[in-house]
C-alpha cells in the first residue's frame, strides 16, 4: 500500500469515504512526519492531540454515514488565522504567547467540513517577506537542495514558507495560506506545489491578522490542482464579520474541473518579460504556452503597459496600510508589553513596539507611516492608489482579447537563505509577476512546470478575471496535466 | 524626496517605535533606497484617474442594529476581551499613570 502521507487530499477523503484505511493512521501517519521533521522548522505549533480527535471524529462519522466534505483529512494552519485555544503570533515576538479566544472564519469553516489541524504553521513575521527569514521563530528550510552536493539551506519563498515547505515535504497534503504580494503564489513555485489566491473577497479575512487589508486574501495550497479547489470551496464564502467579503455563492468548483481549454483565449502579456531573467524561466513559459495550445486554448499577446509601476505602487500602499493595521499592538490589550523603569504610556507604547517588531516589520511601518504623513499624503499614496487604478485597467482592457493570462510565477527559482536578505529591494522583486493581480483584486494560481537545472521547481501562473476562479483552475489543471510533475525533494532532515 | 536622520526620528516617534541613534543612522539609507525606487511613480500621468477606492466593486452593508446581532462580537464577554491583557485590574485593562 502506498505510504498514506504520500496521497493528495482527494485521495485521502476517498479512501477513508471507501473505508480503504481509517482517519486516525492518516493523522498518525503525518504527525510523525511532522514531529520528525523539527530541521525544516515548517510549525511554530504543533497540534497532533486536534489532528487525531478530528481523524476519530472522521472514523465515527463513516460509520453513522455522516462524512464531511474534508473528513479525515488532516492540514497545516497559517500561523495568521486565529485558532481559539492555540496560540496564534503570525510570526511575531508581539504576539507571542497571544492566545485567541475566538477561531477565524475560514479555519472554523475547514473544522466544519471535517477537517483536522496538525500544527501552525512558521511564517514570515506579519506575513511581511518573500524567504521566511523575517519571522521571530526562525527561517523556515525548504526541503529541496540544489543538486551536486549543494547543501545550502534554500529559502522556501514567502510569507507563506512554513505552508510551502510542509506540504513538499509530505509533513500535511494541505495547508491554508494569506496572499497580499504573492505570498501563497511564491512560495508555491519554489517548492514544487499549487497553492490559488481566489478573487479578494471570496475567503472571510475575519480573524486572520491583518497585514495590508485591500490586498490580503486566504486561499488554499496543495500538491494538486483538485486538492486546491476541495479546499478552495472549503474555506470560501460570504462572511458578514467582513466589510469586504463577496456576498456570492461558492461554485462546486471540484466538480467543475476541466482541463479542456478549447474556445479559451490565453493571453501573453509581454511586459513580463523582464531584463534579466533567467533563460530556464524563459523557457518554461515557452513550454507553458505549448501545454495550453495542446489543451485546445489560443494564445494572443497582450499588454499590460502599466506593470513595471505595479511594484512601486505596492510598496506603498502595503506599507501605508501596514502602518495603519499595525498600530493596534500597543502592549495593552493583548501580546507585548515592555515597560521600563518609571515608563509613562507614551514610552511603553514605543518600547514595546520596539521590542516586538522586527526589522522587515518596523522598514514598513516607517514607510508607510511616511507615506501617509502631512504633506506627503498626496504625493505618494493618492498617487500609488491612482496607478492602481490604472493596473486594473490594463487587465480589463487585455480581457477584451483573452479570458487569462500565463506567466512565469516568480522570475528565479528558490534562492539560498541569507541570499537577498540584506537588500530589501532585491526582495521585493521577487514578487515582481503576483504583485499586479494583487493590487487588481484578480484570482492567480501558481502550478509547478518544471524543474532547473540545479534540480529546483519552477512554477507557472495563470490569472484570471474576477470571480473566475474555475478557468484558472481548469488551466492550472491541463498544465498540471502535461507538466507530469513528479519530482520532490529527497529527505535529508 | 529623501529622508535624513532628524525625518527618520521623527517618523518613528509618530509610528510609536523606540529608536537609538545607530538604528536611526541605518534606518537613513534603508528607507532612502526603497523611496528612491517608488519615487518612479511620479512618471506616470494620473491627471484623469480616480484613486482606487475598492478593488472588488462591492456594497457596504450594515449589520442590523440590535444588541448582540452576532454573539460573536457582541458584547458580555468581558473575560475573554481582557483574557491576553498583559495587566488587568478591577475589570478594566491596566496601563501606567496617564495624569500626574
Amino acid at each position: 500500500m502506498t505510504e498514506l502521507t504520500n496521497l493528495t487530499i482527494a485521495e485521502i477523503r476517498d479512501g477513508v469515504r471507501a473505508g480503504d484505511f481509517s482517519a486516525r493512521d492518516v493523522a498518525e501517519g503525518f504527525n510523525a512526519n511532522v514531529a520528525g521533521a523539527k530541521a525544516l522548522n515548517a510549525f511554530i505549533v504543533e497540534t497532533p492531540e486536534l489532528a487525531l480527535t478530528a481523524a476519530d471524529q472522521a472514523d465515527k462519522d463513516r460509520a453513522a454515514g455522516t462524512l464531511k466534505p474534508l473528513s479525515g483529512v488532516p492540514i497545516g494552519m497559517k500561523d495568521l488565522f486565529a485558532t481559539k485555544g492555540v496560540q496564534t503570533t503570525a510570526g511575531s515576538h508581539i504576539l507571542e504567547g497571544f492566545v485567541p479566544e475566538y477561531e477565524s472564519s475560514v479555519s472554523q469553516k475547514l473544522w466544519d467540513a471535517g477537517a483536522g489541524m496538525l500544527g501552525k504553521l512558521n511564517m514570515d513575521q506579519f506575513a511581511m517577506g518573500s524567504s521566511n527569514e523575517t519571522s521571530h521563530f526562525g527561517n523556515v528550510i525548504s526541503p529541496w537542495r540544489r543538486g551536486g552536493g549543494d547543501n545550502a539551506p534554500l529559502a522556501p519563498g514567502g510569507s507563506s514558507g512554513g505552508s510551502s515547505a510542509a506540504i513538499a515535504a509530505r509533513l500535511c497534503p494541505g495547508a491554508t495560506g494569506t496572499d497580499t504580494g504573492g505570498s501563497i503564489r511564491q512560495p508555491a513555485a519554489f517548492t514544487g506545489i499549487a497553492g490559488i489566491k481566489p478573487t479578494y473577497g471570496r475567503c472571510s479575512r475575519w480573524g486572520i491578522v491583518a497585514f495590508a487589508s485591500s490586498l490580503d486574501q486566504a486561499g488554499p495550497m496543495a500538491r494538486t490542482v483538485q486538492d486546491c479547489a476541495i479546499l478552495l470551496e472549503n474555506m470560501a464564502g460570504f462572511d458578514p464579520k467582513d466589510s469586504t467579503s463577496l456576498d456570492m455563492p461558492v461554485p462546486q468548483w471540484e466538480a467543475g474541473l476541466s482541463a479542456d481549454l478549447k474556445g479559451k483565449r490565453i493571453g501573453i502579456p509581454k511586459e513580463y518579460r523582464v531584463d534579466g531573467m533567467p533563460a530556464e524561466i524563459e523557457a518554461l513559459w515557452e513550454q507553458g504556452i505549448a501545454w495550453v495550445k495542446d489543451a485546445g486554448a489560443d494564445v494572443v499577446e497582450v499588454s499590460l503597459p502599466h506593470t513595471k509601476y505595479a511594484l512601486p505602487a505596492y510598496y506603498i500602499v502595503a506599507p501605508a496600510e501596514a502602518s495603519s493595521n499595525l498600530a493596534r499592538y500597543d502592549g495593552v490589550r493583548y501580546g507585548l508589553r515592555d515597560l521600563p523603569d518609571g515608563a509613562g504610556l507614551q514610552d511603553m507604547y514605543a518600547a514595546t513596539r520596539a521590542a516586538g517588531f522586527g526589522a522587515e516589520v518596523k522598514r514598513r511601518i516607517m514607510i508607510g507611516t511616511y507615506v501617509l504623513s502631512a504633506g506627503f499624503y498626496d504625493a505618494y499614496y493618492t498617487q500609488a492608489q491612482k496607478v492602481r487604478t490604472l493596473i486594473a485597467q490594463d487587465f480589463d482592457t487585455a480581457w477584451q482579447s483573452c479570458d487569462l493570462l500565463l506567466t512565469p510565477t516568480a522570475p528565479s527559482a528558490a534562492f539560498a537563505l541569507g541570499e537577498k536578505s540584506d537588500d530589501p529591494l532585491a526582495m521585493y522583486l521577487n514578487d515582481v509577476f503576483t504583485v499586479p493581480t494583487s493590487l487588481a483584486g484578480l484570482p492567480a494560481m501558481s502550478v509547478p512546470g518544471g524543474l532547473d537545472a540545479g534540480g529546483l521547481p519552477l512554477g507557472l501562473q495563470i490569472i484570471g478575471k474576477a470571480f473566475d476562479e474555475q478557468g484558472v483552475l481548469n488551466a492550472g489543471l491541463a498544465i498540471e496535466q502535461r507538466a507530469g510533475f513528479t519530482a520532490r525533494a529527497e529527505k535529508w532532515w | 524626496m529623501s529622508v535624513d536622520h532628524a525625518t527618520v526620528r521623527k517618523i518613528a516617534s509618530l509610528a510609536r517605535i523606540a529608536a537609538s541613534d545607530a538604528e536611526v543612522e541605518a534606518m537613513v539609507p534603508e528607507l532612502n533606497t526603497i523611496l528612491g525606487f517608488v519615487e518612479q511613480l511620479g512618471e506616470v500621468d494620473t491627471s484623469s484617474v480616480a484613486p482606487m477606492t475598492a478593488v472588488i466593486p462591492n456594497h457596504q452593508r450594515l449589520r442590523d442594529d440590535v444588541v448582540n446581532a452576532d454573539p460573536l462580537t457582541g458584547g458580555g464577554v468581558q473575560d475573554k476581551v481582557l483574557a491576553n491583557a498583559p495587566a488587568r485590574e478591577h475589570g478594566f485593562f491596566g496601563v501606567p499613570k496617564v495624569i500626574e
